[in-house]
């Protein structure tokens, strides 16, 4: 029976889980392995430090370094020779990454446990190519860089998922997430497609400032995209907060959850509409950065187990810290030229998730 | 204080005949109910008309004189706690989460854990037989645990009915013969239990009531004694039986093998051949 061994198609994902002491067989195992990993008290404030080290060090590092004691005096004081670099550039920027970072990475749990299925990540929902098209579209069109191009990305990025959602949702029937699943995928083939065929008539100039928004960065940030961006993504991000006990549920199945006392569609649909929107946020401030959402909420449910009231704050910080990190990186490695995050992302990511991945198996 | 089905029927779309065809069923406190029937005869769909988790396509549900799909779910599950059948939790909780996750109805959205929740995990972890593995992954657990896990989840809401669909499918002697124990102890607390089983001998034996589905119909209903008779069950499941008599004066079905006759019934051990 499915049920009878619990989650079997994650085993090899599990296997660092608490596990039956070998001398014990699952009968009559009561001694708790000493591996119970899920509680671990001081994972969240550890994490809290973390992130404010992330925030630290993408303020200190970049083409030009400073001290610890030079940050601290420009932001005591407007008049010191780094207060400009550091209150104008590094630290919008680096609050902006923080902000974008940590709304995808719990965009991603939040989708994870929604089609319950660990492969999901923000772009699932065709966010993704919706939201290149639309700033593809702007640009090609010659709309002026800045808010009107993050505005039809937005605009690109939640019709899409409109689009997935009428797919996905026969009229009558019960929202099938694999259904949705596969919405996704073709939609978002569909806008990528169409952006292709753009790209592939445009003139050099209009292809480069294009893939800027491809590639994704926090090139552009500035207090008024920390603004914008945390307007925009406050509402969502509580709304998924109170939505956490609904995670749980839904992560169980659809007759489950509705029979321990939620209703399942429209818990299913606030959780979909909230996703796409932070993650829309996150595409109009920074275009598209990859990984993110996809890796934290692995490694974060490995770290402090899968119940979401603890998981997504936990996944905020560290997706916020991870992006802060390889924005330091993208940005320092080669300077003065910058790598794009995503390359960073990736490049640091893919190895370390990896790694983690084998010694969870052995 | 009962749940009741009348005259209801479930029509899925795109198939011919509907599911359930105009079933009426009465669930009250303090009695064990057992449906059983063959294969695609209409449980789970009665099962879940009974949780309002499908829409009517004729007559009503209702719980408390209330139609089941007035009740919020929340309201509904703190008094109709339900096993289905499948379910395969996509991520690796411990015991104690899981069982934690029965506490929505009490908890809701943003209220924290308090004192009177964990009591009510650690009595129902209690009594599944659980105590001590509060911290075990439940990908780790055997079927058996993982079913009595199920179990204190749905009774850590203090619901008033327990519906549950096969608990025992995957279970050996033991584990299925402690779980009957478990529903009829609860039973005798005051709950009101509803079990789909294939376990037609241990449902003679544990339930006050049998229930025999058909092709979405009740084929019949009532006492052990009144519903397993050799030709009603022969023709229901299309296949031979014969009824035998347990010591305790429950009736017990033994299907017969090709070219077999039933032999005489009343022993209450056969004789091995």
């Amino acid at each position: 029976m499915a049920w009878s061994q619990g989650p079997r198609s994650l085993r090899p994902f599990l296997a660092h889980r608490a596990r039956p002491p070998p001398s014990a067989g699952p009968e009559t195992g009561i001694s708790v392995s000493a591996s119970s990993s899920t509680r671990r008290p001081m994972a969240l404030p550890l994490l809290l430090v973390g992130g404010g080290a992330a925030v630290l060090i993408g303020i200190l590092w970049g083409p030009v370094s400073f001290t610890p004691r030079e940050v601290l005096a420009a932001l005591a004081s407007p008049d010191t020779s780094a207060s400009m670099i550091v209150r104008q550039l590094r630290l919008p920027r680096v609050l902006l990454a923080f902000g974008v970072g940590g709304s995808l990475a719990v965009a991603g749990a939040a989708l994870q446990a929604l089609v319950r299925n660990p492969l999901a990540e923000p772009w699932l929902l065709g966010v993704s190519g919706g939201a290149s098209l639309g700033a593809v579209l702007a640009v090609v069109i010659g709309l002026p860089a800045g808010w009107s191009v993050a505005g039809c990305a937005t605009v690109g990025a939640l019709g899409a998922v409109a689009l997935v959602y009428r797919i996905g949702a026969v009229a009558g029937r019960r929202l099938d997430t694999r259904v949705l699943l596969l919405a996704g995928v073709v939609v978002s083939f569909f806008a990528g497609a169409i952006t292709s065929a753009i790209l592939a008539v445009v003139d050099p100039f209009t292809f480069r400032t294009a893939t800027v928004w491809l590639f994704g960065g926090f090139g552009g940030a500035s207090w008024s995209s920390v603004r914008h961006f945390v307007l925009v993504a406050v509402v969502p991000l509580g709304m998924l907060w109170w939505l956490a006990r609904a995670l749980d549920l839904l992560a169980l199945g659809e007759d489950t959850a509705a029979t321990l006392g939620i209703h399942v569609d429209r818990s299913r649909r606030l959780v979909i509409l909230a996703t796409a929107v932070l993650t829309a946020a996150t595409v109009s401030v920074a275009g598209m950065i990859g990984f993110v959402g996809l890796v934290v909420p692995h490694a974060m449910r490995w770290v402090i187990g899968p119940m979401h009231r603890r998981l997504l704050p936990a996944v905020f910080l560290a997706g916020g810290g991870f992006a802060v990190l390889a924005d330091a990186v993208a940005r320092t490695v080669l300077r003065p030229a910058e790598l794009p995050v995503g390359v960073v992302t990736a490049l640091v990511g893919v190895p370390v998730f990896a790694a983690l991945l084998r010694r969870s198996i052995r | 204080m009962t749940l009741i089905a009348s005259a209801a029927s479930v029509r899925y779309r795109g198939a011919t005949a509907p599911a359930i065809d105009s079933i009426d069923f009465e669930l009250r406190s303090g009695e064990l109910v057992a449906v059983g029937g063959p294969n695609g005869s209409g449980k789970t769909s009665l099962l879940r008309a009974l949780l309002g988790l499908v829409p009517l396509a004729a007559g009503q549900v209702s719980l408390d004189d209330v139609p089941i799909m007035n009740w919020s779910r929340r309201a509904l599950a703190s008094a109709v706690a339900a096993l289905p059948q499948r379910e395969e939790p996509a991520f690796p909780l411990t015991v104690h989460e899981a069982v934690l996750l029965g506490r929505w109805a009490q908890l809701g959205p943003i209220a924290p854990v308090r004192a009177i929740d964990e009591l009510e995990i650690a009595q129902a972890m209690a009594r599944c037989d659980l105590t001590g593995l509060e911290q075990r992954g439940i990908d780790t657990l055997s079927g058996g645990e993982w079913q009595r896990v199920r179990v204190a989840r749905a009774l850590v809401a203090s619901p008033r009915f327990l519906l549950l669909d096969e608990p025992t499918a995957a279970l050996d002697v033991r584990h299925e013969m402690a779980l009957f124990e478990l529903l009829r102890g609860l039973v005798a607390e005051g709950l009101g239990v509803l079990v789909i089983t294939h376990q037609l001998n241990l449902a003679a034996r544990y339930a006050d009531r049998l229930v025999l589905l058909s092709h979405g119909r009740v084929a019949a209903q009532g006492r052990a004694q009144d519903v397993l008779r050799a030709d009603l069950i022969s023709s229901v499941f299309g296949w031979p039986v014969a009824i035998t008599t347990w010591g305790d004066g429950s009736p017990q079905v033994v299907p017969l093998r090709h070219g077999e006759s039933p032999r005489a019934t009343g022993s209450p051990n056969p004789e091995p051949r």
